[in-house]
């Protein structure tokens, strides 16, 4: 039985649809309206508000603190800044992938962690020997996502935060009215867009405050069919769908490491012992058998096979996540692959998926086959690979008055 | 009378049907004789007060082998079971802690004893069900004899290899641990707190004279973790109608082949000509001959009363006689009027509609295996409740509910000797009341009906002797093919054309229909039949 968010008061009078899901034991609106695209335009064209608050949430303070991150993440933590974020992944000795999430640093010895699976008890395995305190805050800090191009223009009526130099992947503590939020500019829609961080008790103030300044931005309560294509989108993996948790995976062939993820550009190699360093500085050496791919989809292809049962094609607004499979060829010989979620990109007409695929068929504008089902029967399209990060704008990394910066 | 069957089954309880189900689908003759009034055995459900039907000794399933339903259509013979969602332990401080199956709620369940701990259950999840796999290679075929050099032999063993060698090597480690170490042993490899320890802990001593510190009892625990309902490896559930309704499933499964069954036959003993078995002599004086004849009886009752002492050789004697049973657990069945509401989790809720465990530390459970070592019933003892008609609504009359209680330890061998049980049977009962009221503050009130059925009760009433609900002890010594003995496992017995069908044999104990399909099926491949 799911429990509430501290935002239930109001996501629940807002949510129209009645349309809910579990979410790491939460109830979670899955759209507000009936159908979500008003919420998906939202992110992308004004600003959509998203509780986020079913993220596992730590905190991890001490002299050491940067130490025993650096041990658990693929990322060298060290090299964190004070106010930056880094997002990262954490392994097993074998190399392969937990969980991911993003690490904060708050102050030099003071760092939030969030995580897409309970991780307090592999985090604490490696406390020993740490001078460093591990608190799990799950529970009594909310979060809200702030994302699109007007979120910044609301943030700023809220907080004193100074937005305007807030880059990309930075952190600060800033203050509302009479309370104290964490702002971060982060999110899993792949636009501008902030996460705010604040004790639960001033919870639905700060919506209020956020729905409030919004009015006049055209803000919207957003739910996760919405945020579902935005990171498709984005090209952002999401655990559970286009990857498993190696802990619970029951077969070795349901694991990934990080760089069968395309997450390679998150590890750290050449550093101080971390978990999983021995596998993966082999699997470096010797070659990975998995990536992860952007597909897009030909459309062309699409619309005639629908046309061939006298149809114009019916492609949901949802993105979808089952399993589908992926060929070199339409004759469906050698199956190189699966793709694990897609959808219609509303913004850039483009029917795109993220696909697992052999390494050797990673490359930039191979062409292979996904397979489609109309009308009751299967057939293949061509999928040209391209970048995961299907939609990029520069305003997701840019800052008013200077250049863009990372 | 002479008619001539292939095979006489004696005894029809869920294994001498599936038996016989399997024989005379494959165009055997097939006689079941059943002692008393009603089928099922020890899986039986009896009108014990108007309106109630009790499962009156075993009460849950989840061992029953799939396939079986399958090959027998037992589906459309009435076999239907519901899985349990909750395990509910209730606490004597006011705390509780349900495992449901949504891990979500478990997880937050569990946190509340250790944060730790709620986040490795999966993970021990995930390494149960790998070993359940090992399980399911183990219990679904004749147990292969490492002694022997004969090519089926061989193959069999390869194939349980490979299946271990699957496993690789970690769990191939944890797999040795398992058959030697204590259930709490095995526990404290995962978890740190002792309130999720205690229920989880408890699956290892069911049914044996051994408490959770005992070594071997980590066998017993993945024992209870082989299980499968709808493919969900170890689940648990309630038969529809009781466990007779398993039972009762599988009668007319092998009726629909053509089988015939016969209640109120006692049989006396096995016809032994030229020392081969002939069939059966009835406890009214009938003879029936048959070419071979099945004991669904436990090893002990088939060798000692159905055979005789005299047509055994020395070795075999001894065998049997060493053969472990020491039932250590009764039964005890409420019929109330009301919902039994439990004063740390008050309400009808869905965590009274699995199973309730009352073990509420480490502690207690040895405490209570403290005194049964000395020839006492436990003054506070381990139980594993059920209230099946929150279920399933036909068990009794409409808001009228059953307490199934199975209760542990009550040792046959008392120290006044086993015949006073009955002179103790009611305080055994007031015992386990006054347990439970502990935590449900208005059962007393509440009892319409009681049946207390303590180990002395269970041998006579259901032939289980020393009590021992699977037919004997679940130890290491006696299990996989030297079950029931070293000498004749394999469905075989001593006696030419004796064999051997119940939970005695391989894989031993549980309502699975294994050893009555093994035998049919070793039986029919032999061309024994």
């Amino acid at each position: 039985m799911p429990i509430k968010s501290p935002f239930f008061a109001r996501t629940s009078a807002l949510c129209n649809s009645m349309n809910w899901k579990e979410w790491a034991g939460y109830y979670a609106v899955s759209s507000y309206g009936t159908l979500h695209d008003p919420e998906y335009f939202a992110f992308r064209y004004s600003a959509g508000l998203l509780d986020i608050t079913p993220l596992f949430k730590y905190r991890v303070k001490g002299p050491d603190a940067a130490a025993f991150l650096s041990r658990i993440m693929v990322k060298n933590i060290h090299k964190l800044g004070v106010g930056r974020v880094s997002y990262c992944c954490w392994c097993t000795d074998a190399g392969k992938v937990i969980d991911d999430g993003t690490v904060m640093r708050r102050a030099e010895n003071e760092f939030f962690v969030t995580s897409a699976d309970p991780g307090y008890s592999w985090f604490s395995r490696f406390l020993r020997g740490y001078d460093v305190v591990l608190e799990e805050i799950s529970e009594e800090v909310a979060g809200l996502a702030l994302q699109g191009p007007t979120s910044r223009d609301i943030l700023k009526q809220i907080c004193d935060a100074d937005l305007n130099n807030l880059k990309f992947f930075s952190t600060v503590k800033a203050r509302a009215d009479g309370f104290e939020i964490y702002v971060s500019r982060t999110g899993y829609t792949g636009d501008l867009g902030y996460e705010i961080w604040v004790e639960n008790e001033h919870a639905i103030t700060l919506w209020d405050a956020i729905m409030s300044a919004g009015k006049n931005y055209d803000i919207r309560p957003a739910g996760l069919d919405a945020l579902d294509v935005t990171r498709v989108e984005a090209g952002l993996i999401l655990k559970d769908v286009d990857y498993f948790n190696a802990l619970y995976a029951l077969i070795d062939d349901r694991m990934s490491s990080p760089y069968e993820l395309s997450l390679g550009w998150t590890v750290n190699l050449d550093r101080d012992p971390f978990n999983g360093q021995a596998s993966l500085k082999a699997e470096k050496e010797n070659g990975s058998k998995w990536a992860i791919v952007g597909l897009d989809i030909d459309w062309p292809q699409l619309e005639s096979l629908y046309a061939k049962h006298g149809l114009p094609p019916e492609i949901g607004s949802h993105a979808w996540r089952s399993s589908v499979p992926v060929y070199i060829s339409a004759d469906k010989k050698y199956q190189t692959g699966y793709a694990t979620s897609g959808t219609w990109s509303p913004i850039l007409k483009k029917n795109i998926a993220l696909a697992t695929v052999e390494k050797k068929y990673e490359n930039i504008g191979n062409e292979l086959r996904i397979e489609m089902t109309v009308e009751h029967k299967r057939y293949t399209v061509p999928a040209i690979i391209s970048k995961p990060q299907f939609f990029n704008p520069e305003r997701k990394t840019s800052n008013p008055n200077s250049q863009s910066d990372e | 009378m002479s008619k001539k069957y292939d095979a006489i089954i004696i005894g029809g309880g869920h294994n001498g049907l599936v038996c016989a189900a399997y024989l005379a689908k494959a165009g055997r003759k097939v006689l079941v004789l059943e002692r008393r009034h009603v089928l099922g055995g020890a899986a039986v459900s009896e009108e014990m007060y108007p309106g109630f039907t009790f499962s009156v000794a075993s009460y849950v399933v989840s061992l029953f082998r799939p396939h079986i339903i399958r090959d027998l259509e037992l589906a459309k013979h009435g076999y239907e079971v519901i899985p349990m969602d909750c395990s509910f332990l209730p606490l004597p401080n006011g705390d509780s802690l349900a495992r449901w199956s949504d891990p979500q709620r478990s997880r937050r369940e569990i946190a509340r004893f250790s944060r730790k701990d709620s986040e490795i259950y999966p993970e021990f999840g995930k390494v149960m069900t790998h070993m359940g796999k090992l399980a399911k290679a183990v219990i679904d075929y004749p147990a292969p004899d490492i002694t022997s050099i004969k090519p089926k032999e061989l193959s069999n063993l390869l194939r349980l290899g490979r299946t271990f060698k699957d496993l690789g090597p970690d769990l191939l480690h944890l797999n040795t641990k398992l058959v030697t170490m204590s259930a709490l042993d095995f526990l404290d490899l995962w978890f740190e707190s002792e309130t999720l320890k205690a229920p989880m802990a408890v699956s290892g001593i069911i049914g044996t004279f051994q408490g959770v510190r005992s070594p071997g009892t980590a066998y017993v625990l993945l024992h209870h973790y082989m299980g499968q309902l709808d493919g969900a490896f170890r689940s648990w559930g309630f038969s529809k109608g009781g466990t007779g309704g398993i039972s009762m499933a599988c009668a007319r499964a092998a009726e629909s082949f053509g089988a015939e069954i016969r209640t109120e036959a006692p049989v006396q003993q096995v016809l032994i000509k030229k020392g081969n078995a002939e069939g059966v002599v009835l406890e009214n004086g009938d003879e029936i001959i048959a070419k071979t004849v099945i004991s669904n009886l436990d090893p002990n009752r088939t060798y000692l009363k159905m055979v005789g002492e005299k047509y055994l050789e020395d070795d075999v004697l001894k065998e049997i006689k060493r053969f472990k049973l020491r039932g250590s657990s009764g039964k005890v069945n409420l019929a109330l009027d009301r919902v039994p509401e439990f004063s740390c989790r008050p309400g009808d809720g869905d965590h009274i509609r699995g199973d309730i465990a009352i073990a509420p530390s480490i502690d207690y459970l040895e405490k209570a295996f403290d005194q049964a070592k000395y020839g006492e019933f436990s003054t506070r003892p381990y139980i594993n409740a059920v209230i099946p008609t929150l279920t399933d609504p036909s068990l009794a009359p409409p808001g009228k509910h059953i307490l199934s209680c199975f209760v542990q330890y009550a040792p046959y061998n008392i120290k006044e000797g086993a015949e006073n049980w009955p002179k103790y049977r009611e305080a055994f009962g007031d015992t386990v009341v006054d347990t439970m009221a502990e935590y449900i503050p208005g059962l007393k009130d509440s009892i319409l009906y009681r049946q207390v059925l303590t180990p002395w009760d269970l041998e006579q009433k259901m032939g289980l002797t020393e009590g021992n609900i699977f037919h004997g002890e679940l130890s290491l010594e006696q299990l996989l093919f030297q079950r029931p003995i070293a000498s004749y496992a394999k469905y075989k017995t001593s006696i030419p054309k004796l064999w051997m069908c119940g939970s005695g044999t391989h894989p031993g104990g549980g309502i699975m229909g294994a050893g009555g399909e093994l035998c049919a099926r070793s039986m029919l491949t032999s061309r024994s039949i």
